[in-house]
């Protein structure tokens, strides 16, 4: 589904990633796991389409094609959904209505018509009681005033509302109390099927109880430097990343 | 000869057109005194620094339409808001419409400034009110001078209007460039509220320029909310001069939308004659091309225990200039006063400018004045987060200047008004959101 090859990016001419090779197969989890600053966020950025980043080098191939070139728009277009560390504001646009808007410009470049609005209302019933959302919620500002627990989980409500090919999850644990993780891991586990993938971007193991992976790769410095399965994650958890560091130099 | 000498040779052709004898002559021969010493404005005076009238007032404007042009509703409709029961008084080239229009003088007097000046019965409502808020500065006197034609409006005291007031005026372009100056007076008495609407629109490509004056008088605790839709065509240019006077416990609010026009200039000004006053002024300006808005604002609080709101949001794009010149002037008996203000903006091109200026003088001690004016980009971040959802870029813009305009476009009373500006927005962004914000 997604092969990276080689990849390197910078921003503002500062090399960040530098030389990523990845391969992610349908039905599979993989957790990207690393240091602060290794460039994870990075990662899950570029592979997003945000401008700032600037792919000197490698390429990323979604079933096949090229989207070094496409804007950020076109690849949510093609089943790709990030899900952001720290999701935007938006005073006076409601999360249904942003939905909507969402759902429906993914359709028009599909070349379908507008869902219809009954559908949507069903879609979004159902979306926001897998996720234990109160239905009141959905019709506030998006992402105005919410905790990190429920902007994490409007997170995970618009994934399973655009039922993406890829979902990239950068940091969702972070800022969640092990009840929100739990529901988070749930609606992530009940997305999951054998078309779809996920990456699970993670600084510690927590989550990874909760979502298991089938591969774990370790980022450090732009490059990853081991991959394993999920016992490798227990082990950084224990030891933590210093080990690794080491065994690079070595 | 140029405008000035034009303007002020007319004086007397006009005075005798209308009616010499009306109680406002010596106000109007006063007034086109007062313009003849003073002139247009030019940029040497610090409140125009940064608006030019040079190039609007180099056209030849011809200052009473003579003939009367009729327009159908139909042609016109769009620019009312049609889906609410109004009362409406409109103006084709200045003059009177009443086929379009639907005045009353049922309980309220909804009607025309021309009726008020030459009935007797509204005799002693003109002598107190007429030119008693607008002040001396040249252009107010203008229109002061040549004060003929505009809606009227007197609401007698307990009476909370439910039909908003419509104010039209249109330009058809049957002179070549054309020289309008309506005038206002509105008077809300002790404890009752009306709401008004106000837009100025041309129908063709000549050349019009409006110098408008309205005066405002809300009385004891009553409440009057006012909405301006500036969206006019590229050819027209609008000087509007709002003077409002506030008497104790009365709430005043002024909206004001501009997205359109070449060169949009807004003096407001409100009074505060009394305790436990609240006065709102907000606007949204959004302009491209190589249009100007200048909002020109004053609070003045007078008593204590008042509060001033003002929020001004501007965007800007290509080679469009915004200036936000915000006064607060509180005296010394003014205590406890509470005055906000803000003006916020994003500039979306290089060549796009605001000049922004909030300009406080605080005579009293125990107050709370606060200012802000902040100018940037569209957020980057939020550009993305959108955009990685599969909302394309244009899509995405247009959401993010709604969510910036949000908490003016919020304290819209009238559900119509707020929708029907939004949808102006969207058509000028060249987007359907597929749902009303």
């Amino acid at each position: 589904m997604l092969k990276i090859n080689n990849l390197h990016a910078s921003v503002e001419d500062k090399a960040i990633l530098k030389g990523i090779n990845l391969e992610v197969k349908p039905g599979e989890v993989h957790a990207i796991m690393g240091p602060n600053g290794s460039g994870k966020s990075t990662l899950a950025s570029v592979i997003a389409g945000k401008e700032e980043y600037e792919v000197t080098q490698g390429e990323i191939l979604l079933e096949n094609e090229n989207i070094d070139e496409l804007a950020a728009e076109e690849r949510a277009h093609k089943g790709i959904f990030l899900s952001f560390q720290y999701p935007v504001e938006i005073p006076g646009v409601s999360v249904t209505n942003f939905m909507k808007t969402a759902i429906n410009e993914t359709r028009k470049a599909k070349g379908l018509e507008d869902m219809p609005a009954n559908e949507m209302l069903k879609m979004i019933r159902e979306k926001s009681e897998m996720l234990e959302i109160d239905r009141k919620f959905l019709s506030r500002s998006l992402n105005e005033g919410f905790s990190g627990g429920e902007k994490k989980r409007n997170e995970i409500f618009q994934m399973a509302m655009l039922e993406p090919k890829l979902a990239i999850l950068d940091e969702t644990d972070s800022g969640l109390d092990i009840d929100a993780l739990r529901i988070v891991a749930n609606g992530v586990n009940k997305l999951k099927s054998k078309d779809n993938a996920v990456i699970v971007i993670t600084h510690y193991q927590r989550l990874l109880d909760y979502i298991v992976p089938d591969y774990v790769h370790v980022l450090h410095n732009g490059r990853i430097v081991k991959s394993g399965t999920k016992e490798l994650a227990h082990e950084l958890e224990e030891k933590g990343y210093d080990w690794i560091k080491e065994e690079v130099k070595a | 000869m140029d405008l000035k000498d034009k303007l002020v040779s007319s004086f007397m052709a006009f005075e005798n057109m209308v009616d010499i004898d009306t109680p406002i002559h010596d106000v109007r021969s006063e007034a086109i005194k007062t313009f003849e010493e003073k002139g247009f404005p030019s940029k040497r005076d610090e409140a125009w620094k940064y608006t030019s009238l040079n190039s609007i007032l180099r056209e030849d404007y011809s200052v009473f339409p003579k003939k009367e042009n009729s327009i159908e509703f139909r042609d016109i409709k769009k620019y009312f808001i049609h889906d609410i029961d109004s009362y409406k008084i409109v103006f084709i080239d200045g003059k009177y419409s009443s086929h379009l229009s639907q005045t009353t003088h049922d309980g309220i007097d909804v009607c025309l400034m021309s009726a008020a000046l030459s009935k007797p019965k509204y005799r002693i409502l003109i002598e107190n009110y007429f030119n008693k808020a607008a002040t001396k500065d040249s252009l107010s006197s203008l229109n002061t001078a040549f004060s003929q034609e505009g809606a009227y409006i007197h609401i007698p005291k307990n009476k909370v209007v439910e039909k908003p007031i419509q104010i039209l005026h249109f330009s058809t372009g049957n002179e070549s460039a054309l020289l309008l100056q309506p005038r206002n007076l509105i008077v809300v008495d002790e404890n009752s509220h009306v709401q008004i609407i106000e837009r100025h629109q041309s129908l063709t490509d000549n050349p019009v320029l409006t110098n408008s004056v309205t005066e405002i008088f809300t009385n004891k605790r009553a409440i009057v909310d006012y909405y301006k839709i500036q969206n006019d065509k590229q050819s027209a240019s609008l000087i509007d001069n709002t003077f409002v006077k506030q008497k104790r416990e009365s709430h005043a609010s002024v909206h004001t939308f501009s997205f359109g026009g070449q060169l949009t200039r807004n003096n407001l000004n409100f009074y505060q004659e009394g305790e436990r006053i609240d006065s709102t002024l907000k606007g949204v300006t959004i302009i491209g091309d190589k249009q100007h808005v200048d909002h020109n604002t004053l609070v003045h609080h007078i008593e204590p225990n008042c509060e001033s709101h003002q929020d001004y949001k501007g965007i800007f794009g290509d080679k469009s200039t915004g200036v936000f010149n915000g006064k607060v002037l509180v005296n010394k008996k003014a205590q406890k006063t509470n005055a906000f203000q803000a003006n916020n903006n994003i500039l979306l091109s290089d060549k796009a400018s605001i000049n922004t200026k909030p300009q406080l003088e605080i005579f009293a001690d125990d107050v709370k004045c606060s200012h802000g004016c902040t100018i940037g980009q569209l957020d980057e971040s939020a550009m993305f987060y959108m955009r990685s959802r599969g909302i394309p870029e244009k899509e995405a813009k247009a959401l993010l200047m709604f969510a910036f305009s949000n908490n003016v476009l919020d304290s819209v009373k009238i559900p119509e008004i707020k929708q029907r500006i939004t949808k102006i927005i969207a058509n000028k962004l060249g987007v359907n959101l597929g749902f009303d914000l």
